[in-house]
Formats: structure tokens, sequence, C-alpha cells
């Protein structure tokens, strides 16, 4: 296992979750789609930490950090989105378009 | 009081009268317009003193001058980083349009005493416009002139959207539009200056100064005058004029034609002839073209309307044509007939836009075809009517003629033969004025009474004095004219010099 | 004494003002007492301190022509209006013959329809308001009259013009007298316009207004060179000398400009009398004389203005030959007597031999001031005669000798003085233009001069007999009032006696130019025009002595095509109309007007709503869709790094 490796896995990560924030129209499923992004990312962390850092730990602590982020975003979100299908009783992303211009 | 005490009280006092209106309960009309009454009337007494003091210690200027002398100048480091000032002074043009400023604010407080509508928010945009005009006035500084500006052309956006008549979203959002368009053009222009001078400063004397570079004159100048020229109803850029003057309410109209569109002209002498007077040699015998289509145009649009408002919007885009007219002759007599167009101008449609708000809230139309034999049942505000006609016809007598015949004796006293034949068309002008006005004034006057007319009253005590005053200064001008024009000649020596450096 | 008479020459024309200040502002409506007294006070003290100024201007001037060789004083001078450096216009007060016989004119004529009008206005409820304008009028003319420099006179020249419309307008509840008002105004305008060229003009040129230095023969010369202008060969001289005269042209109604002053009669018969007979009307025969050195040193001006005085005088002649209406009637012989003045002017100065004859100058003074008198008369005759049958209509009338007869009797002789019979005031005064246009040579003006003679003659006593003679073709009429008639009996002195003053005009009333005077009697001139004027009146007995109308009627309907057209005045208002409503209205200001709202407005609309739809096609990209932020996003992303990378 190389550090290429890792960097590909990273990436197939990220892009898969790209590729649910994309196409998913549940707005659970774009959560976890953001997941998924968020840990290709922290695996590059931890990977550079392992293979390239004098000092690992440095680079080890950020992938904690961002599970702890978004350990707190996740409950956030997930709230939020409650409150939503509480009050439409759908979580389609395709209808929640009061933002627009 | 000192001199810049006295020109810093003058700009503050409004602002500091609208922020003694805020704490007022919102029904206190009374209350309300009497302080703000108060605010200006007071205001337009300092400025009478001011112009007493200016006369008594105004110097004669050496006739080969070449820089404007302020009096009362006053200077200090506000935002020094960018060298902006404050920065104040003024010379007798100066003067002269703050006393018209003050003239007419209070006979548009006054003529505006009906009002009810959210009077405390109205009267507050109203004494904010006229701080800012003040502050035009006096500033020296090309920054905190524009700041002013600036200030006193936003809340007729307010002011007309909400208090107005008719169209009056399209039209508040039309003016308010075009004369930002125009703004832009002059906040480029002032930049351009800024740093064209090498001195990176905002000194309107400084700037005087500097001979700026051939090649930047003939691209600054167009610039900064056609910025300005929005504000006075330069053609094509002034068809926010009819609407915007139509939808305002009285006093708004009063002010706006009266004195806010001589902010152009002012704006236009000041900053574009005075500092780039090469660029307006090379420059002014284009736009005298555009000015005399705007004078005879106006005339003839003017013929075709039916609204009183709207004959009075084009017939202030005829006479603030003179007022361009007289810059674009480019000779000693049309400057001063410019400057004294722009007073009597002031005056004159401060007037009719008075008069015509009296008459429409007795008849509630402001059709001429609707009206008809107004003499019998208002004789008062009927004579009024026909003498602001008369002095918008350029009656002698009445201060038009005082500033219209300078302005052809100056145009004509350019040999270019482009200005000779413009001159005679401007002079034509007056035959097509003469219809509208008399067509205005013969249908509202004149002719049988409607029966439904027959039980308005003429106007109150209160309503009488506005009209009074703005009477008195028609005919103060135009019988005595000497005075102002000694004071007018003085200011446009050294403009005049420098134009034809 | 003198001199103080002079230093206070102002006084002439502050009475009148102060006449129209106190009645105009100070009176309420209802003080009809008062506004009488103080305007027949002002008008006594005007007429006063211009008798005592024409004493003074005899004593200083003409007893002392050592001092004044060109009989000129200025009397009071101030500063007014300064343009530029070495360039002002002043106010002043000029003294001379023939505005020190224009003063005593109007004050004295003013006096006497002031006295008249009390009676004549007595029911109007415009009582008060009459008085203050009139007074007004008064001041302003005289300021023209007594203008020392071009610019005062323009000055006063509008004043009048603008009391000429507040008084033909003065009963604004009728359309017909508002629209006169307008007309009059609008077309004299439209000369003053011309005539403010002519002034920018020639003080550019001359570097001043005053009357002394327009005249000089120094500006006549520093003028007279050809200009190119739009490709044409203009004489300078002429062509600013032409434009001065438009205002003339204008304000004394000479053809084809005439059409606001018959209208004009909508306006109370006082009005009618003092300002478009007696004196305002006679403005522009005044401006000429005024500029008379100017004008007589221009090539073709005199032409011009011989022409378009003979011209008016036929043409207004016969029309008033079918008019109905008696104050029409007196309107066209006021057109025709101000052509006989103003080609009484023409012919001054030229003669073919090249002899410079300014006879007809001193007949053109002479005629203003005997047509003066005998025209108001005239005017408050007709007045009165309204007054009594309330109707303006020839056809109304009839009969009114006996129930009129002060009236009848001063009628009568201005009628006679009117139409040239000797002794009268007229006969003088016609016999020197006359003699002018036959001393001058230009014999086809003579001939129109006599024809014009007969004409007046014909008309007047037509007027004349269809009023007072035969059957009464009217119900009601009420008697004289005293008031009126005291006005009319004194005006019949001057109208029968005025002719004597004739050796003062020969004598002084003389332009400043250093030329001698032609008077070649041609005796026999006196008989054949009286004979001219005797067999008119005799036709026009035979006409209409009888009260008869069926002789006339008959006639008319003979000419058939001619009387229609020359009834309806040659068209001429229509043809107005036309250009008015169909050509400039229609054509340029409601064109020009749709330009504005449609192009020019258009085009600033255009921006916004070009603004407004950019604006709308960018707004179809911020839809909410966070998926299509996203996708947006990450092409941007690839797309930069692509542009990147290639790069």
């Amino acid at each position: 296992m190389t550090l290429s490796h890792c960097i590909v896995l990273a990436l197939i990560l990220c892009a898969i979750g790209v590729y649910g924030l994309l196409s998913r129209r549940n707005l659970i499923g774009l959560l976890l789609s953001v997941e998924v992004m968020l840990n290709g990312a922290n695996l590059n962390f931890a990977a550079f930490a392992h293979f390239r850092a004098t000092d690992p730990v440095a680079g080890a602590i950020f992938p904690v950090f961002v599970m702890a982020v978004s350990a707190c975003e996740m409950a956030v979100a997930l709230a939020i989105v409650i409150a939503l299908y509480r009050g439409r009783r759908q979580l389609d992303v395709r209808s929640l378009e009061e933002l627009r211009g | 009081m000192n001199g810049p005490l006295l020109l810093t009280t003058i700009w503050l006092l409004p602002f500091i009268t609208g922020l003694a209106i805020l704490p007022l309960n919102r029904d206190a009309h009374q209350k309300i317009k009497q302080i703000s009454l108060l605010g200006n009337g007071l205001n337009l007494l300092l400025i009478i003193f001011l112009l007493l003091r200016f006369i008594d210690s105004a110097p004669t200027m050496p006739p080969g001058s070449h820089a404007s002398h302020f009096l009362f100048a006053y200077r200090t480091a506000w935002f020094s980083i960018l060298n902006i000032e404050y920065n104040i002074g003024v010379d007798a043009i100066s003067v002269l349009m703050m006393l018209l400023t003050g003239i007419v604010i209070v006979c548009g407080i006054l003529a505006s005493w009906p009002l009810e509508k959210q009077s405390k928010e109205f009267f507050i945009l109203l004494n904010v416009l006229v701080g800012g005009v003040y502050g035009v006035f006096v500033s020296l500084d090309l920054f905190t002139f524009f700041l002013f500006y600036e200030v006193a052309v936003l809340p007729m956006y307010l002011l007309i959207g909400l208090w107005g008549t008719g169209k009056k979203e399209y039209a508040a959002m039309k003016l308010t539009l075009m004369l930002v368009a125009g703004s832009a053009f002059i906040f480029a222009g002032i930049l351009a200056l800024y740093f064209e001078s090498g001195l990176q400063s905002f000194d309107l004397s400084r700037l005087a100064l500097i001979r700026f570079p051939l090649a930047f004159q003939l691209w600054a100048f167009p610039l900064i005058f056609t910025g300005f020229a929005v504000l006075g109803a330069m053609f094509p850029f002034h068809t926010w004029s009819p609407d915007g003057h139509a939808s305002a309410p009285t006093a708004v109209s009063m002010l706006h034609a009266g004195v806010l569109m001589k902010l152009g002209g002012y704006g236009c002498l000041r900053v574009a002839i005075y500092l780039l007077p090469e660029g307006a040699q090379f420059w002014l015998p284009f736009f005298l073209v555009l000015v005399t289509i705007n004078v005879l145009y106006g005339a003839f649009c003017a013929i075709r309307q039916t609204d009183l408002k709207y004959i009075t919007a084009y017939s202030s885009v005829s006479h603030c044509g003179l007022v361009l007219f007289g810059f674009a002759a480019m000779t000693f007599a049309g400057l001063k007939g410019a400057v004294l167009q722009m007073v009597s101008h002031g005056l004159m449609t401060a007037l009719f836009f008075c008069l015509i708000g009296m008459i429409y809230s007795r008849t509630h139309t402001r059709e001429v075809d609707d009206m008809g034999g107004l003499m019998k049942v208002m004789p008062f505000l009927s004579v009024a009517f026909v003498i602001a006609g008369l002095a918008g016809l350029g009656l002698p007598g009445l201060s038009g003629f005082v500033a219209e015949v300078n302005i052809f004796v100056g145009a004509y006293a350019n040999p270019a033969t482009l200005n000779r034949i413009c001159t005679v068309l401007a002079v034509l002008s007056i035959v097509v004025t003469a219809v509208y006005m008399l067509r205005a004034v013969n249908s509202l006057v004149g002719g049988p009474l409607a029966g439904r007319f027959a039980l308005l009253t003429d106007a109150s005590l209160l309503e009488r004095a506005p009209v009074t005053i703005l009477l008195a200064c028609l005919f103060g001008m135009g019988i005595l004219p000497g005075w102002i024009i000694k004071l007018v000649d003085n200011a446009v020596h050294p403009i005049f010099n420098n134009m034809m450096r | 004494m003198v001199e103080q008479i002079l230093n206070h020459s102002y006084l002439a024309l502050f009475f009148p003002l102060a006449g129209f200040i106190i009645i105009g502002l100070g009176l309420g409506r209802e003080s009809r007492k008062l506004a009488s007294a103080v305007a027949i006070a002002m008008a006594t003290l005007a007429l006063c301190s211009s008798l005592a100024l024409a004493w003074a201007y005899k004593l200083t001037v003409l007893e002392q022509p050592g001092l004044y060789p060109d009989q000129t004083l200025v009397a009071t001078r101030t500063s007014w209006l300064n343009f530029a450096p070495g360039m002002s216009a002043d106010m002043g007060v000029l003294l001379d013959p023939i505005s020190v016989m224009m003063l005593l004119v109007v004050t004295s004529i003013a006096f006497l329809v002031t006295i008249y009008s009390i009676g004549y206005m007595r029911h109007d409820p415009g009582f008060v308001r009459f008085f203050a304008l009139l007074d007004l009028f008064v001041f302003a003319m005289l300021g023209l009259v007594l203008a020392t420099n071009i610019l005062q006179m323009f000055v006063f020249w509008e004043l009048v013009g603008v009391s000429s419309y507040t008084l033909i307008g003065f009963w604004y509840e009728k359309p017909a007298a508002v629209a006169a008002a307008k007309k009059a105004f609008i077309v004299t305008r439209f000369a003053d316009a011309f005539f403010l060229l002519g002034i920018i003009v020639i003080s550019q040129q001359a570097g001043g207004f005053d009357f002394s230095l327009l005249n000089s023969p120094a500006i006549a010369t520093l003028l007279n060179h050809q200009v190119a202008i739009l490709g044409l060969d203009v004489n300078l001289l002429s062509l600013t000398s032409l434009l001065i005269f438009a205002g003339g042209w204008g304000k004394s109604a000479m053809f084809p400009l005439h059409v606001w002053l018959p209208d004009a009669m909508e306006g109370p018969t006082p009005v009618s009398s003092i300002i478009h007979s007696a004196t305002m009307v006679v403005a522009g025969v005044y401006l000429t004389a005024r500029m008379f050195p100017l004008f007589a040193a221009a090539p073709g001006t005199l032409t011009v203005i011989m022409t378009v005085g003979a011209l008016t005088a036929l043409f207004a002649a016969v029309i008033a030959i079918t008019q109905k209406d008696i104050k029409r009637i007196l309107a066209f012989s006021t057109l025709s007597q101000l052509g006989y003045m103003m080609f009484s002017l023409g012919v001054a100065k030229t003669t073919p031999g090249g002899d410079i004859l300014v006879f007809g100058y001193s007949a053109s003074m002479f005629h203003v001031f005997t047509h003066a008198f005998f025209k108001c008369m005239l005017f408050l005759g007709a007045g009165a005669v309204i007054h009594a049958v309330h109707a303006g209509d020839l056809e109304q009338m009839g009969g009114l000798r006996r129930r009129l007869p002060w009236t009848y009797c001063a009628m009568l002789t201005a009628c006679l003085a009117i139409a040239g019979i000797f002794p009268f005031s007229g006969f003088w005064s016609k016999d020197a233009i006359l003699l002018a246009a036959l001393a001058s040579g230009h014999l086809l003006v003579f001939a129109v001069a006599l024809v014009t003679g007969g004409l007046t003659a014909f008309y007047m006593f037509r007027l004349f007999f269809l009023t007072f003679h035969g059957a009464p073709r009217h119900g009601h009429t009420d008697p004289e009032d005293p008031w009126m008639t005291c006005a009319i009996v004194i005006l019949t002195v001057p109208t029968v006696f005025a002719g004597g003053l004739e050796h003062l005009f020969t004598a002084t009333v003389i332009p400043a130019l250093p030329a001698p005077l032609v008077h070649s009697q041609a005796a026999w001139l006196p008989w054949l025009a009286s004979g001219v004027g005797l067999t008119a009146i005799a036709g026009a007995w035979a006409l209409y002595g009888q009260g008869d109308l069926r002789l006339a009627t008959r006639l008319c309907q003979r000419l058939g095509l001619a009387h229609r057209i020359i009834f309806n005045k040659f068209y001429l208002d229509e043809a107005y109309l036309f250009v008015t409503r169909r050509l400039i209205f229609a054509g340029l200001a409601q064109p020009a007007a749709w330009f504005d709202r449609q192009v020019v407005d258009g085009a600033m609309d255009l921006c916004a709503t070009i603004l407004q739809a950019g604006g709308q096609t960018i707004r179809c990209l911020q839809n909410g869709q966070l998926q299509v932020y996203l996708g947006a996003a990450i092409f941007g992303v690839f797309f930069l790094l692509t542009f990147v990378y290639l790069i």
C-alpha cells in the first residue's frame, strides 16, 4: 500500500460523494454523500500524515477534528431535515427552492 | 459669527432640523411643519446675512484674474490618507444659489402645509435633501462636493415614489436611475482629475491651477459635463424631467425644478468648465447644438401637452436648455446670463409648481382643457399664474428677460457661424414659448367658468405667503437687476478668463 | 424751475405707475369711487407733468438751438442692465421733438379716455381692474416714447404688448376676447423676436444701445457691407434695419401681420380707442421715425417700408368698405391710416434725382398727431353708440341722430377730419403726406394714397350714415352719459384745430439729418384731394344716406364673389389658422411631442428594458437547486483546471 493507493481511494470516495450530491433527490441521501466526501478528505490527511509527515501526530489530529465537526454538523443538519420533513412531509430537494432568485 | 462657521451652520441646519423632527410623534403634523419652517426660515435669514456680509467684504476682482476667489474659506483634513478635506468657501454664484435654495425651500414648506400623509418622514427627507444642496454649494473639495450631490439627489427617489401622484414608482425609478448614471460619469471624471493632476487632491482651487494635458481634457470634459448636464436636463437626457416633475408632490417639484436642476448647471460651470477650459473650448460647440435642440424642442413639445405639470416640465427643459446654452456660447455675457437664468428659472418654476399644486388641490385636475374661467373664483391665484406665465415667456420687468437677453446678446457676441445660427434659432424660440405659455394661461384663466368650479375658493393667507414671496423676487430681479449682475460679474470674470486662456 | 422740471422728468412716468400700483394692489374690489378718483388724479398729474416737461423742453432746447444742434436732450439717465464691460443699457428720459409730441398725445388722450371710461365702464364688475391696467398701459407707453436707447424701448415695447394683451382679454369670460388677446400677443411677439434679433445684431456691432450711437453715420458706414448668410449675399445694414423694422411691422399691424388688430376690438371700447388706434399701434411708426437716420442709410429699407405702408393702406381701406361691425370698420380704418404714416416715412429721403427729402418724415409725424385725436374720438363715439344700443352691428343702428345729438356732432367732425375735408385737422396732415408722396416721385404710391383717401371718405361716411341717419333699426336706446360726452366734446377741439400746428412739425420735427428741406408746392393738390374726398362722401350719401340698404345690398349681390372675398378679409385669417393649426401644431409640435415620448424616452426605456431582460436571463441560473449550483461549481473547477493545464 503506497501513498498513491490511498490518494486514489480518497479520490474515488470523493467522486462517489460528488456523484451522490448531484444525483440524489433525498436530503438524507445528500447528507450521506457529504459524509462520504468528508471521509475521502480525511483519508487524504491520514495518508499524507502517515507517508510524508515528520510528525504523523499532527496529521492524524485533523481527521479526528473533522469527524467531531461533521458530527456536530450532522446533528444540526438532521434537526433541520426533521423540521423540514414535519413541515412538508417530503424531502425531495428539487421541490425545496425557496431561495430561488 | 465668523464666515466659515456661518457656512457650516447653513449646511448643517437642515440636517439638525431633520434630527429635531425625528423624536416627534408621527401625528404631530403641525409641530413637524412648524419646526421645518423655523429651521429653514432661520437658515434663509442666515443666508441673507451671509449675502450682506459677502457684498460688504467681496473684493472687486481685477479683470484679468484667472482664479476664482472664494470668501469665508476654511479647510481642514478630513480623511487625510486620501487627501480628502473639509474645504468650504463661497463666491457670488454659490451665494446666489444658496439664496435661491433658501427662498424655494421656505416657500416649498409653506406650500406643502396641507400635507398630512406621513408628514414626519416627508419633512425629514426634504430637510436632508436641502442640506445636501447647501453642502454642494459650499464645498470646494470635489469629494465632499460629490458626496453632498448624492445626498441631494437620492432622497428624491423616496419623495416621489412615496408621496407622488400618477405613475410615481415608474417616474421615481427613471429619475433616480438617470441621475445616478450621470453621477457615475461625474465620479469617474472626478477620480480622473484626482489622479491625472498628480496632486492626489480633490481641492478645487489647487486643481484649477493645473494645466491638464489636452488629450486628457478631451475625454474628461464631456464625461463630467454630460454627467452634470443630465441633471440640467440636456437633450437627449431630459426625459426624466417631464415624468418626474409631473409625479412629484408640490414641494418636491418646486425644489427639484427650482434648485436641484441648478446643481447640474452649477456643476457644469464649477467643475467641467472651470477645471477643463481647453476641453470646454473643444467640446462646447458640439454641446451648443444639443442645447439649441433643447431650447426649441422643449418648447415645441410643450405646445402639445395638456397636463399643466407636463407643460411646465417641458418649459423647464427649454429654459434649462438656455442655461447650458449660455455656457456653450463661451462669451462673458453668455456665462453671466446662464447664471442669471439659473436664479430666474429657479424662482419662476418654483412659483409655477407652487401655483399648480394649489390649483390642483382645488380643481382636482391638471388638464388645461378641463379648466377655464378660474379668474372669477380665484383671482389671486389666477393673476399670479398669469404673471408666472409672463415671466416664463421673458417679459421685461420680470427676471426671465434679464437672463435671456444676456444669454442672447452673449451668444451672438461669439463670431462663430454656428453660434450665430444657434442664437437666431434660440431667439425665435421666444415665440414658441409665448404660444404654449399663453395657451396654458388662457385656458386656465379665461373662458366661461365650469359649473363644478363655481364654489371654489381663492388662496388662503397661508397659501398667499409663498406666492407673494416668489412674485416679489421675480419682480425684484426683473426691475432692479443691477446689484445681482454686479455680483455675478465679479464671479464670472475669472471663470471666463480661465476658459479663454 | 426749468432745471427742476428736467431733473424730475421721470415723474411723467411715475404717476401712471403709481396709479397702477395703488389701484391694482391697494384698493379692494368695491372701492369704485376711490379707484376712479385715483385714476383721474394720476392722469391729471401725468398730463400736467408732461405739459411742464414740454414747456421746459421748449425753453431749454428749442429756444437755444446753438446748444442743442440735434434738438435732443437726455433729461434723466440711470444705468440698468450691464452686459459686458463697456456695453450696458440705461433707463432714461429722452426729449426730442417727436418724443415730446408723443408724450403730449399719450398723456392727453389717456386723460380723456380715463374720464370717458368712468362712464363707459360704470356697470362693469371689473371696473377697478380696468383702471389699474389702463394706468399700466400709459406707464409703458410713456416709457416707450421717452426711451433713450433701443433696449429700453424694447422693454416698454413688450410691456405695452402685455397691457394690450390683458386689456383685449379684459372680459376674460368671453372666449372670443381671450382668443383675440392671445392672437394679438403672439403675432406681435413673432415680430418682436425679429426686433430683438435686430437689437442684438446692431448692439453687437455698435457696442451699445443708445439711439444717438445707433443713428450716427459711423454705425451706418460700419454696417454697410455685404455678408454671406447661408449662401446669400446680404447687406448687413439692410438686414439689421429690416429686423428692427420687423418690430414695428407687427406692432403697427402692417400687412400681413395686421390680423391681430381687427380681432383686438373684442376689448372694451376705451381700450380700442387709446391702445389700438391712438397710441400703441403707432409705436411701430414711432420706432421707424426714431431709427430713421439708420433706416435711411440702408439701401432698400425705406422702399420696403414704403411698399408695405402703401399696400396696407389700400388693402385695409378696401376691406373696411364691406365690414358690418362699427369697431371693425374703425380698426381697418386705423390700419389704413397707419399705412399712410408708414409709407410717408418710406417716401422720405429718396427722390429719383437723389435729393434728400425729409418732408415725408414730418408729414408722417404730423399725421400721427392728428390721427391720434380724431381716431380716438371716432372710437369713443363708436363706444357711445354701442353703449346706447348695446350692439356693435351697423345693421342694428340707424336714426341715432336725435337720441345722441352730442355724439352725432362730434362724430361728424371726426369723420370730416379723417376724410380730409378742409379745414379739419386730417386735411392738413393728409395733404402733407400726399405732397410728400408726390414730391418723392413715386407716382404709384401717390395714386394709392389718393385712392385710399377716397375710399376712406366713403367707408367713414357709410358708417356715419348707417349709424345716425335713416330710420332706427333697434329697440331701446340709453341716453348719453355725461362723462363720456364730456370727453368726446373736448376731443373735437384738436380734431378741428390741430391742423393749425403744421408749421411746428415742418419746422422742428426733423431727424438729425444734414438735409435741405424740399417743399415744392403743388397748388392743385389740395383741390384734387378734397375733390376725391367730397365725391366719395357724395357716393356714400347716395348709397346709404337715407338709411335704406336695398341699393347697397343689390350692389353687393352684383359684385358677388369679389364682395365675399373682401368681406372675409381675403381669407387671411383662415390662412393663418391653416399655418398654425395644420403646419405648426399638427406638423411640428405634435411630432415633436410624439418623438419625445416614443423615441427619446423610448430609447431610455429601452436601456432599462435591456437591463431588465438581462437580469431575467441571469435569474434563471439562480434557481435555488443546490445540485445545479454544485454541478456548476464542479464544472467550473474542471474548466479552470483544464484551462490552467493547457496554458
